[in-house]
């Protein structure tokens, strides 16, 4: 079984991904709103900068947050004056390269459920005497809520496997940025750590697995929840 | 008057203009399809904005656009009975029956949930989900939700199309119903005469 160390790891992962997870949410959901249903000039661009974290090297991505937030930028040095807060070498900083990593997957999936939301419902909603609004937290949010559930399963498991970005950003720190993936990469530098990697990595697949399974069943869902009747 | 319309509006290259005022009762818009009948229904409710015209019901003006009245659709008050339905697919049938009745005053309530249930006979679906009705189970339930939504008239949209014989004459009662004894101005879009003039105590025609 786990090591007290190894726990540990876990522990510092899941902590990870799940503030990453509950920052990126209404980011990415704002983003996939305005991208499913607005219309604007530029959109095009926007998506494109969304969706840049998935296609470039994650080194590059780490770089970049590097020279945002470092201690010498202005933003970081701005937040180092006033709140005395950095990202640097702590586990907040692999926090925020988890959540940048995982945004373009989960806008993509918030953006699919709420293009998939049928708008004549809002319609009929608002022939019934529904605000704007109301329509939107008791039609449009309900029927793309099994996306947005698919999408933080998957952008949860894409940050427990952030492993490029982190690493450039916030380095390799035992307790504070060591997450399970730089976990695994230590343990395969050190002789005998070889049934350590089989663990973390015996882990890794587990959660991922889960994750995936958890996603694609909503996602199905939510694809099930389209009416039949509709001509 | 329960009706007065005159609106023109462009839609790509197809203009739709119509111009009618109808008293009491039951005013059938009718003609062949593409001719613009479901354009004018969501004119009236508000869904689709006239380029230019007046909507008038009951003495109530819903849209002029000298005087840049425009009424929002969830203040105009309609019925609106769609010829897909729409009901909600993750609400029950109770749900979708009572989502219109929160901004209902006394004033404007027409007829309470029991009532509604009973005249359209659905107490037996009140749990079950639209995906799991039938045609004609599926229209008297959106009938009922728009009924309950405290309408100052009902706007119907071909309401016996996709339904077979016996379900047909049902519905049709149960718009009689409605016209004689609820007292509700109906707007009723139809490509069927015989249906029209059986029903209807105006007919506007549209080409």
């Amino acid at each position: 079984m786990l090591s007290g160390e190894e726990w540990a790891i876990v522990v510092l992962s899941l902590q990870v991904s799940g503030v990453a997870m509950m920052f990126t949410l209404p980011i990415a959901f704002a983003l996939a709103w305005v991208l499913a249903r607005g219309h604007f000039p530029g959109k095009i661009v926007l998506d494109a900068v969304v969706h840049l974290p998935l296609v470039l090297p994650p080194v590059v991505t780490g770089w970049l947050l590097l020279l945002t937030f470092g201690n010498v930028s202005p933003i970081g040095a701005a937040l180092q004056h006033t709140f005395g807060f950095t990202f640097m070498f702590r586990w907040t900083g692999a926090a925020l390269a988890a959540a940048i990593m995982a945004l373009p997957l989960m806008v993509r999936a918030i953006r699919l459920s709420i293009e998939a939301v049928d708008r004549r419902y809002e319609a009929a909603a608002r022939s019934l005497g529904a605000s704007s609004w109301r329509a939107f937290l008791t039609i449009t949010l309900p029927l793309c809520t099994p996306g947005i559930l698919a999408a933080m399963t998957l952008g949860f498991a894409r940050s427990l496997g952030e492993f490029g970005a982190t690493i450039t950003f916030v380095s390799n720190i035992p307790g504070e940025t060591r997450t399970l993936p730089l976990a695994i990469y230590a343990a395969l530098q050190v002789p005998g750590g070889d049934a350590m990697v089989a663990r973390l990595a015996f882990i890794a697949i587990a959660l991922s697995l889960v994750a995936l399974i958890v996603s694609e069943t909503l996602a199905r869902r939510s694809l099930g929840s389209r009416p039949h009747h509709v001509v | 008057m329960s009706f007065e319309l005159d609106v023109t509006l462009k839609l790509g290259d197809r203009t739709i203009c119509t111009c009618f005022e109808t008293g009491v009762g039951i005013t059938a818009l009718f003609g062949p399809s593409g001719a613009g009948k479901t354009s004018v229904l969501n004119m009236v409710t508000g869904l689709l904005r006239p380029d230019r015209g007046k909507i008038v019901i009951d003495g109530t003006t819903l849209f002029d656009s000298a005087q840049q009245i425009n009424i929002v659709p969830e203040l105009r008050r309609c019925g609106y009975v769609f010829q897909d339905r729409r009901l909600f697919p993750h609400l029950s049938v109770r749900a979708n029956l009572t989502y219109g009745t929160k901004n209902v005053t006394p004033a404007h309530n027409i007829l309470s949930l029991d009532e509604t249930i009973a005249l359209l006979g659905i107490g037996h679906l009140l749990d079950r989900r639209p995906r799991t009705l039938s045609g004609g189970e599926a229209q008297r339930v959106a009938i009922g939700r728009a009924l309950l939504s405290g309408p100052r008239f009902l706007a119907m949209d071909e309401p016996l199309a996709a339904l077979d014989a016996p379900r047909r004459a049902e519905i049709i009662r149960l718009i009689e119903h409605i016209r004689d004894q609820l007292a509700l101005p109906i707007l009723y879009v139809s490509h069927d005469r015989a249906e029209v003039e059986r029903l209807a105590e105006h007919i506007v025609e549209l080409a």
